[in-house]
């Protein structure tokens, strides 16, 4: 093992996911969920997200349906999705995810189509930019523990 | 997603078929609880499941209340095959679900012969008193606000092992202990209602699993649940 390079990749794993959260990408609850992780259940964080990305593109699309028709919008079944949209990602700590779900939470119920257009826009590029931001962690982690290191627990507070 | 055979949300019947329902049946380790699980969200179920085996819990995981209450040999259909084997010390469900809400499978639990005393803990996104307050009084022995975190669930183990828990509204009421008599529990949380003995004996715990972080939570009163802000100031429960 070149303990060099470990470190150099620790570090910019460290660096990286530190940067996540201070930009708002990720929440206390993203390292609730990475201690539930450990030896026996090393993919247990990239498992959860990925299912929290299916849900995304799923609700997003019916979401996308609901809304086609101006004289017709079903804002129950938007309600309906983004309550659930909010709740996946806060149990995964998608902190800007949830935050553009409150807010099309406060479109729907005063059935304002137009806010509600715009915020099933920007859902779909955060959840979208979240994903590549993680897939660039889990790339980092990869090549950690195949440099044959470990993945440092990191300290948010 | 049950390539691990994580997530169990298979008929009771089909579970009884293929073996599973044998293996959730006596002879069982006293000290391992079994909960039953009940959220509408395949990404809280999942996290939900994670948390409660990382304390060492069996866990059976449904997506709907109706499902639970087949679980349980509870719904209309034919009576359970086995139900008198089952044995499920803990139940927790999401009040938010599609067809019946976490509340309405609350009452129906408490409704049961078999099952009323069995702890039921409810989850939900939303800290709304009314609801909180509509749940405990039906019965709950807890209200989780989501996101659920391991300190939580941590937490959740007090309620399993003592025989006499006093409730917040000052009523003393059995719970349900396996036998043999349990051993003493896991976690090291301290309890805000427990006699003296139980908390000495919570204290002198040794946490167990070196590589949880233990949160200040744990340690000190939980300040996150509604239900420990009310148990906090009513007097009397020190």
């Amino acid at each position: 093992m070149n303990t060099t390079v470990v470190a150099q990749l620790q570090r910019q794993f460290q660096d990286y996911i530190v940067s996540l959260y201070q930009q708002g990408f990720l929440d206390n609850q993203f390292s609730e969920l990475r201690k539930l992780q450990d030896e026996g259940t090393p993919d247990f964080v990239s498992e959860v997200v990925f299912l929290f990305f299916d849900d995304c593109s799923k609700l997003i699309n019916t979401m996308s349906t609901s809304l086609e028709q101006p004289d017709n919008v079903d804002f129950k079944q938007l309600d309906s999705g983004v309550h659930q949209l909010k709740g996946s990602s806060s149990s995964v700590g998608a902190k800007r995810v949830k935050n553009v779900c409150i807010s099309f939470k406060e479109c729907c119920d005063v059935q304002n189509r137009e806010g509600c257009l715009r915020c099933l826009q920007q859902v779909d590029y955060e959840y979208k930019m979240l994903k590549t931001k993680l897939q660039e962690l889990f790339n980092l982690e990869q090549q950690i523990l195949q440099a044959g290191g470990t993945i440092p627990q990191v300290d948010i507070s | 997603m049950s390539k691990d055979g994580g997530v169990s949300c298979l008929r009771r019947s089909e579970m009884i078929g293929i073996g599973i329902g044998e293996l959730e049946s006596p002879p069982l380790d006293s000290d391992q609880v079994h909960v039953l699980a009940v959220d509408d969200s395949l990404v809280d179920r999942i996290v939900i499941e994670r948390l409660l085996r990382i304390t060492s819990c069996k866990v059976t995981a449904v997506d709907s209340g109706w499902r639970a209450l087949e679980f349980l040999g509870l719904d209309d259909k034919k009576a359970a095959v086995e139900f008198d084997r089952l044995k499920v010390d803990l139940i927790i469900t999401d009040y938010c679900m599609p067809g019946m809400t976490g509340y309405e499978l609350l009452k129906k639990i408490k409704e049961s012969t078999s099952f009323k005393e069995v702890p039921v803990v409810i989850m939900s996104s939303e800290n709304v008193i009314t609801r909180i307050d509509r749940c405990l009084e039906e019965g709950a022995e807890d209200f989780l606000l989501k996101p659920v975190k391991l300190a939580d669930v941590k937490r959740l183990k007090n309620y399993l092992t003592k025989d006499v828990k006093v409730a917040a509204d000052g009523n003393k009421r059995k719970l349900t202990t396996p036998p043999p008599p349990p051993p003493p529990p896991l976690s090291s949380t301290s309890s805000m209602e427990s006699s003296d003995s139980t908390v000495e004996s919570l204290l002198s715990m040794v946490v167990d699993d070196d590589s949880l972080t233990l949160s200040p939570e744990s340690i000190a009163s939980p300040v996150d649940s509604p239900l420990r802000r009310r148990e906090m100031k009513s007097p009397g429960l020190d």
